[in-house]
């Protein structure tokens, strides 16, 4: 399973031998220093992460490393200085903040207003019951409709939510996966009324359902026949909707459940593994869906270790790709992927200093080379952002393209003694955790025993533990406090959206033919049973009126609901 | 010597951010206290038949969905239905400041806010779960 690598001790990545009498002096002179020097007390000689750091990185570090076998040149295998050519010099990042709130009218007028202040992508945020598969109207999404984002439960809410913004030019990210080619059946349809073929859809779902069972928690069915819909949309895509990239692999989830770095590179990964393995398992040349997987990555505070993940990242995904699935095609080998910075490093102890966290955040991400970006707005961790803090957070990724000249050299860290040694380091650790999943079957198996979920839990224990101790500093939180703290104005979802929603969602099922609806859901089932793909029949169904809660309903009697092993 | 305070801590709505509660329950737990966790998901019914049925001294209720304004009433009123008022109920998440007075005027018994430390939240638990202990 995992990739060898030869090694070149020894050697300096140019080939000139070291010489070892010389460097090794002034380097014991500098140890000498270093062991007599001061202490800073709370200095700490560990990533937040837990990785052992060293307090300097010189030649020794990098001496394994083969310039041309383990960085390449930018757009060259092993692709880990970037994955284009041209990086930024070429064409910037995609600013692409995640919005949705409340219903979809009115996420479509913040839609509008994102766009007209220079973003330039969509991402689409569903409220609780549309990600779990309830219509708004279902006793069980009492009180959580619009909360977390948008509720979309019929085609009438995805015209509503898309009114105005043309399907063929904007591209869409839909944060969504359990019910995620419910979400893209409507996107299809909808642009099909707008008189866009589906041919022509740019965007991306993130329907990264492993992540779900192990992380963020939101399912309907268990691992195996969801896993079955998602090859069977990857299948529909590469050959209807070819511009869509039909997953978004996730390490953001894992990070946010308390991962380390190389938590989220591993599982995140092993999981893109999976969905290639599930791929050809269904008959599918690796080439023929594997360019479109693109990933999904956490921008957390300790900056360098998160510029080292995103390369370690891109290696390995290129290593893997080219040996272990022998994919030929090189865009089967390139992992492009989304950031979003870290919402757990949010404090709401003096909120605007999450500004500040989230600019360095940002920075982190696009010194890794990352192709599209979300930053946090400062009031993230009460609650969804208010206009003006999305407009500071769109703001602070404009002041890094165009002010602080990051963008005009590609990886500018590449070579660096430190920035290297733990791009290869976390490699290594990434490597030694797909062995661990090997041996326990694989990603399913290992998610069914817990041990994604208890290695997560361990670790964001410790990380908490760090911080009540004060080893750990945390600005604001347990040190450098303030007692009176000022309080921020919140966006505040009012209660009325919801009953508004669900008498949008009665006066659409009250108004269609319900045989036609009732025979497509018919279909599906059928469809569910047989084996086919189920994507044309998730189409049928949102055609013929069917509702998001419908669908995901109908297929629990053939495919069950999934219980979570709780673990602590 | 009395008993450990016992503590189920619980997820209800369709909230999946078990981050916290999971901290929470081994914090709790390294403190002493025997701690039964839901998993996630639960219906307010199931949250309230869960304290009865496993007799805890407090529910510790995380909610991170923007629900807490229904949940947490709910769940009060089935204790008070159930005879179980005498169940603490506590709780925290992603709840903005100006939320907490309402949800203690609606008989929560202690809400923690982002930031927290866990021995504040420990020694709430050990004071105010502990009289049912004594009792």
């Amino acid at each position: 399973m995992s990739v060898k690598k030869t090694k070149t001790n020894g050697q300096t990545g140019n080939g000139q031998a070291r010489t070892p009498a010389g460097r090794t002096a002034a380097r014991a002179a500098w140890e000498e220093q270093f062991a007599a020097g001061a202490k800073r007390p709370g200095a700490i000689d560990r990533t937040i992460s837990d990785h052992p750091l060293q307090p300097l990185y010189g030649p020794d570090d990098v001496a394994g490393l083969d310039y041309e076998r383990d960085l390449g040149y930018p757009g060259q295998y092993p692709y880990t200085r970037g994955i284009h050519a041209t990086m930024y010099r070429g064409r910037l990042w995609t600013m692409r903040q995640f919005a949705g709130f409340g219903t979809a009218k009115q996420t479509n007028e913040r839609f509008h207003f994102l766009l007209s202040q220079g973003q330039t992508g969509l991402s689409v945020a569903f409220d609780m019951p549309t990600l779990m598969g309830y219509d708004s109207d279902h006793p069980r999404a009492l009180g959580e409709v619009g909360k977390c984002g948008v509720a979309v439960c019929t085609l009438q809410d995805m015209q509503d939510l898309m009114a105005g913004i043309d399907l063929g030019r904007i591209s869409t990210s839909m944060t969504i996966n359990c019910t995620a080619p419910i979400a893209l059946a409507m996107y299809i349809v909808c642009a099909e009324e707008q008189g866009v073929p589906q041919e022509r859809l740019t965007g991306t779902l993130q329907a990264d359902i492993l992540k779900e069972y192990i992380a963020q928690k939101e399912w309907i069915y268990p691992p195996e026949p969801s896993l079955r819909i998602v090859t069977d949309m990857m299948a529909y895509c590469s050959r209807h909707v070819p511009k869509w990239n039909t997953i978004s692999i996730s390490g953001y989830h894992i990070r946010e459940a308390g991962s380390t770095a190389v938590q989220e590179l591993a599982f995140t990964l092993a999981d893109g593994f999976a969905y290639v393995e599930a791929g050809i398992a269904a008959g599918m040349d690796v080439d023929q869906f594997a360019p479109r997987l693109s990933f999904f990555f956490n921008a957390h505070s300790d900056f360098f270790e998160e510029i080292a993940k995103y390369r370690a990242a891109r290696r390995i995904w290129a290593r893997h790709m080219r040996e272990r699935y022998k994919a030929k095609d090189p865009r089967s080998w390139t992992l492009r992927f989304h950031t979003q910075t870290a919402g757990c490093s949010a404090t709401a102890q003096q909120a605007e200093n999450n500004i500040m966290r989230v600019a360095f955040q940002a920075l982190a991400a696009v010194l890794g080379g990352t192709q599209s970006l979300h930053t946090n707005s400062l009031d993230e961790v009460l609650a969804l952002p208010t206009q003006k803090n999305a407009q500071i957070a769109l703001r602070t990724q404009q002041i890094i393209a165009y002010e602080t000249g990051v963008s005009n050299v590609i990886d500018p860290l590449g070579g660096s003694y430190y920035v290297e040694k733990l791009t290869s380091e976390m490699e290594e650790q990434a490597e030694r955790y797909f062995e661990r999943i090997r041996e326990l079957g694989g990603v399913i198996p290992a998610i069914h025993a817990g041990f994604f979920q208890r290695e997560i839990a361990d670790a964001s224990y410790r990380y908490q533990r760090e911080i009540e101790s004060g080893e750990r500093i945390i600005v604001g939180v347990n040190e450098f406090v303030q007692e009176e703290e000022e309080q921020i104005p919140l966006l505040k979802i009012d209660r009325e959206v919801e009953l508004e929603q669900c008498r949008r969602v009665q006066a659409f099922r009250a108004a269609r033919d319900p045989e036609a609806t009732r025979a497509a859901l018919d279909r599906l089932v059928e469809a569910a049973k047989s084996g086919a793909n189920l994507m044309p029949h998730y189409i049928d169904c949102v055609r013929n009126k069917a509702t998001l809660g419908e669908i995901s309903e109908s297929l629990v009697p053939i495919f069950g609901r999934y219980r979570e092993p709780a673990v602590i | 010597m009395a008993r450990p305070i016992r503590i189920l801590v619980a997820k209800a709505g369709l909230d999946g951010h078990d981050r916290g509660a999971k901290v929470i329950a081994r914090a709790l737990r390294d403190a002493g206290c025997e701690v039964i966790y839901t998993g996630l998901h639960q219906t307010p019914e199931q949250v309230v038949e869960a304290a009865i049925q496993e007799d805890v001294d407090g529910i510790g209720l995380s909610v991170l969905s923007g629900a807490h304004m229904t949940l947490f009433p709910r769940i009060k009123q089935l204790l008070v239905e159930n005879g179980a008022q005498d169940i603490v109920l506590f709780g925290g998440g992603t709840i903005p400041a100006e939320d907490v007075k309402p949800l203690l005027d609606a008989g929560v018994a202690a809400v923690f806010t982002p930031g927290t430390p866990i021995a504040a939240i420990i020694d709430f638990v050990r004071r105010e779960c502990g009289k049912r202990v004594g009792a």
